[in-house]
C-alpha cells in the first residue's frame, strides 16, 4: 500500500462527494445548498490540484487538467455568491443561485471526470 | 522550460498544501464562532468577510476588527489564525527561495536558458567545445567578426572570463562535459545553422571522442579538431575530421619558413595576425649552430623542420632515453651554464627553450643570452597568463600553442583561400615574395591587413552579376575601384583567384571575371565593406565601369532618353 496514493485517491473523491453534496437539491432553492459545503468543495479541489502537481506522465496532465476546471467553476461560483450577496443587494434569488448551483455543477463534471481517470488508471495497474 | 516547471510544482506542493490548510481553518473558525454587531445582536461573520479578514491578517496588513468590533472568543482565536496563516506563508517563500537557491535547480535553470538561446540562434554559429587559451581566442576573435559560437567547457571558473567579456556578440556557454553527447545535443549539434565543430580541449581523447560523435550525429558538419601528438592525429584523419590542428607542427612549419623564405614568412604572419595587434616587422633567424632544449613533441616537431632546411642542432635534454634524443645529444635541462656549455653555446647562433615548463624556458634564455649576447631566441610559452614575463624577457620569437591553433581556425573559418594561396605561393621564390610583401606594405597603415574573400554570384555580388549579364563585361581592376572617387583604387592587393580548381597567384587589374570565381583580398582594415558596397550597388559599380551617372528612377529615365533621342 502506498500512502501517497491513498491520499491521492482520498482528495479526488472528496472533492467529488462534497461537490456532489453541494449540488444536489433544486436548483433556485438556497435551504437545499449549503454555504459549508461549497466551502469545504472549494478547499478539497484546490488541496486535490496541488496534489496533482508534478506529475510528469500524461494521465497525470490530464488529472491536473480536469482539477484545474473544477476550480474555475468553482472560484466562479464562489464569486457570483460573493458578489450577489454582499456586494449588490440582490440577495440569493432562485436567479442567483441557480447559476451558482450551475457552475458548481460543471465542477462535479470535471470531478466525475478526474475519478474516472483514477479508476481507469487504477484498474489498467492491478495490483 | 517545461523541466523547470515541473521541478518547481513538485517542490512546491507541500508548502501550497500547508497555506491552503492554514487558510481554510482559520476562516471556517472565523465563521462558526459567534459574535455581536454594532447593536449587540447576535452575528456570525460570514465567508466573504472572512475570507477578507484573513487575507489582510495572513499577509500581516491587518486593517482592524471589521465590520464589527470582536469578541474576545473571535479575538482568541484571530491570534491563532494570525501565527498559523504568517507561518505558512513564510515557509512556503522560504521554500521558494530555497528552491531558487539550490544549485541542482540552478542547473537545470542554466541548461533550460542555455538550450533556449541556442534553439533561437537564426544565423550561421560553430559549436567550440573546450575554452582554454586557444578557445578563447578563436571565441573572441570570431565575435569581432561577428561570427556565432556556442561554448561548451567543462570548467565554471574558464565561463566566468567568457561571461565578464564584453563581446560584440551574446556567446552562450554551457559548463558541461562534451563526451556526453546530450551536451553536444543541447549545445546545436544538429541545430540546422550549426556550420561546424571545433575540439579544442587540452586532451586528445576528449578531442577524439567530441569528433566521432559530431561525425556520427551530423555528418555534414565541419570539423576541426586540435590534436597534439600524431598518433591520434591518424585516429582523426581516418574517419575524416576536416582539419587537424597540431601546434607543434604547425609552429615548426612556420619556423622553418622563416629561414627558408622570410618574406613569405612575414605576408603569412600578417595576414593571420589577430586585429588589434600593432603590425611587427621581424628578424630573420640566422642559420648556423642551434641548440634545442628539450626534447619533447614540441623539440622533435621543431628539430624535424629545420633539418629539412640545413640548419645544425644540438639537443639539450635531461630525459635522453625517454624522449629517443639523437646520441649525441648534451644530458641536462639547460637551465644551468655547465650545460650550455657543453651544448656549445659560445659559438651557437640561436637556441630553442622547447620544455614544458615556463620558469625553465625562461631561464634557459636569460642564462643562454649571459653566455652569448648574440643568440637568436625562440621559446616556447605554455601558459597564456605569462604573457607579461616573456614579453620583458625580450625573446625574438615565442611560440604559445593556444594562439597558434587559435588563430590556425579563425583563417580557416573566416578565409578558407588563405591555405590554398600559401600553398602556391610556397613555389614561388623568394624576390616574387619580396615583391608581393612590399606591395602590400604599399597599401597597409600601422595595423595588420584584413584578409578577405569574395565569391562572384547572385547571393554575394548581386550587382557585378547583373553587370555582367547585361551591360559589359568587368575586370578585376573595377572591383577595387574606390567608390567614391574613381581615379584612386582601394588599399588592397588581390592575391588569389580561384576559377573551378584552377588557381591564379596575383591576379592583374585587367583579369576578366567570370561567375562562380572566388578572390582572396588582403588590404587595409575597412577596405572590404567599401569593395561588398561595390559588387552589391548596380549604381555604384555602373558609375565605377561606364563613368556616368545613369538615372534610377522612372522619370527621370524617361526625361534623359527624350533627350538622347
Amino acid at each position: 500500500m502506498n500512502l501517497e496514493k491513498v491520499f491521492f485517491a482520498f482528495f479526488i473523491v472528496l472533492a467529488l462527494t462534497l461537490n456532489f453534496g453541494f449540488f444536489i437539491g433544486d436548483l433556485d432553492d438556497p435551504n437545499h445548498h449549503n454555504v459549508y459545503e461549497l466551502f469545504a468543495a472549494l478547499v478539497v479541489s484546490l488541496i486535490a490540484t496541488i496534489m496533482k502537481f508534478g506529475d510528469r506522465a500524461h494521465i497525470g496532465a490530464v488529472l491536473l487538467a480536469t482539477s484545474l476546471v473544477a476550480d474555475l467553476q468553482l472560484i466562479a461560483a464562489v464569486i457570483v455568491w460573493g458578489i450577489f450577496v454582499h456586494a449588490t443587494d440582490t440577495g440569493l434569488t432562485p436567479m442567483v443561485m441557480s447559476s451558482i448551483v450551475s457552475l458548481s455543477g460543471g465542477a462535479l463534471l470535471a470531478n466525475v471526470t478526474s475519478v474516472i481517470i483514477l479508476v481507469t488508471e487504477t484498474v489498467m495497474f492491478r495490483r | 522550460m517545461q523541466n523547470v516547471i515541473y521541478l518547481l510544482l513538485r517542490r512546491m506542493r507541500l508548502p501550497l498544501i500547508v497555506v491552503i490548510l492554514a487558510y481554510a481553518v482559520s476562516i471556517l473558525g472565523l465563521v462558526l464562532i459567534p459574535g455581536v454587531d454594532d447593536q449587540g445582536n447576535p452575528w456570525r461573520m460570514d465567508f466573504f468577510h472572512a475570507f477578507y479578514f484573513v487575507s489582510f491578517t495572513g499577509s500581516t496588513i491587518g486593517y482592524g476588527e471589521i465590520p464589527y468590533e470582536f469578541t474576545d472568543a473571535q479575538r482568541f482565536w484571530t491570534m491563532i489564525a494570525m501565527y498559523t496563516t504568517v507561518i505558512a506563508w513564510l515557509y512556503a517563500i522560504g521554500a521558494l527561495f530555497t528552491l531558487f537557491q539550490d544549485a541542482g535547480f540552478r542547473q537545470v535553470l542554466r541548461y533550460t536558458l542555455f538550450t533556449r538561446q541556442v534553439r533561437a540562434i537564426n544565423e550561421r554559429f560553430y559549436l567550440v567545445c573546450g575554452l582554454g587559451d586557444a578557445g578563447e581566442l578563436l571565441v573572441r576573435e570570431l565575435a569581432e567578426r561577428h561570427i556565432r559560437c556556442v561554448v561548451v567547457e567543462k570548467k565554471e571558473e574558464n565561463l566566468l572570463a567568457l561571461a565578464l567579456e564584453d563581446l560584440p556578440v551574446h556567446v552562450p556557454a554551457l559548463c558541461g562535459d562534451a563526451l556526453d553527447s546530450s551536451v553536444l545535443l543541447a549545445a546545436g549539434l544538429k541545430h540546422r545553422h550549426c556550420a561546424g565543430v571545433i575540439a579544442l580541449t587540452d586532451n586528445d581523447h576528449i578531442n577524439l571522442t567530441i569528433a566521432i560523435t559530431s561525425k556520427l550525429l551530423a555528418p555534414d558538419l565541419q570539423v576541426i579538431c586540435r590534436s597534439e601528438s600524431h598518433d591520434s592525429e591518424a585516429n582523426m584523419a581516418s574517419f575524416g575530421t576536416d582539419h587537424i590542428i597540431n601546434p607543434y607542427d604547425t609552429f615548426a612549419e612556420r619556423f622553418a619558413m622563416m629561414f627558408q623564405s622570410p618574406s613569405m614568412y612575414l605576408l603569412y604572419e600578417w595576414m593571420t595576425s589577430l586585429r588589434e595587434t600593432p603590425l611587427t616587422d621581424f628578424s630573420s633567424p640566422p642559420r648556423g649552430e642551434w641548440i634545442l632544449c628539450g626534447f619533447g613533441r614540441f623539440g622533435k616537431a621543431v628539430q624535424k623542420s629545420i633539418t629539412f632546411e640545413a640548419v645544425r642542432t644540438t639537443v639539450v635534454e635531461s630525459d635522453i632515453e625517454g624522449t629517443r634524443a639523437p646520441e649525441s645529444a648534451v644530458a641536462g635541462r639547460g637551465t644551468e651554464a655547465i650545460t650550455l656549455y657543453e651544448a656549445n653555446v659560445e659559438n651557437a647562433a640561436g637556441i630553442i627553450a622547447g620544455t614544458d615548463d615556463d620558469a625553465n624556458n625562461l631561464s634557459i634564455i636569460m642564462t643562454a643570452l649571459d653566455l652569448n649576447p648574440e643568440l637568436f631566441t625562440v621559446a616556447r610559452q605554455n601558459l597564456r597568463g605569462n604573457d607579461a614575463i616573456y614579453k620583458a624577457a625580450d625573446i625574438d620569437l615565442t611560440m604559445q600553442p593556444g594562439t597558434i591553433i587559435g588563430r590556425r581556425i579563425v583563417d580557416l573559418l573566416t578565409t578558407p583561400l588563405l591555405s590554398d594561396f600559401l600553398n602556391l605561393a610556397r613555389q614561388e621564390n623568394e624576390t616574387w615574395a619580396n615583391i608581393l610583401v612590399s606591395r602590400v606594405a604599399g597599401v597597409l597603415s600601422d595595423r595588420p591587413p584584413d584578409s578577405w574573400t569574395i565569391t562572384i554570384s547572385r547571393g554575394e555580388t548581386p550587382a557585378v552579376i547583373e553587370m555582367l549579364e547585361k551591360v559589359c563585361a568587368i575586370s578585376l581592376g573595377m572591383l577595387y575601384t574606390d567608390p567614391r572617387d574613381v581615379t584612386l583604387a582601394l588599399p588592397c592587393v588581390p592575391l588569389l583567384l580561384k576559377r573551378r580548381h584552377e588557381g591564379i597567384l596575383v591576379p592583374g587589374n585587367d583579369t576578366m571575371l567570370q561567375p562562380d570565381d572566388q578572390l582572396l583580398f588582403c588590404g587595409r582594415q575597412g577596405a572590404e565593406e567599401h569593395m561588398r558596397w561595390t559588387s552589391k550597388n548596380f549604381n555604384a559599380l555602373n558609375y565605377i565601369c561606364t563613368g556616368r551617372d545613369n538615372p534610377t528612377g522612372y522619370i527621370w529615365r524617361r526625361l534623359s532618353k527624350n533627350e538622347a533621342g
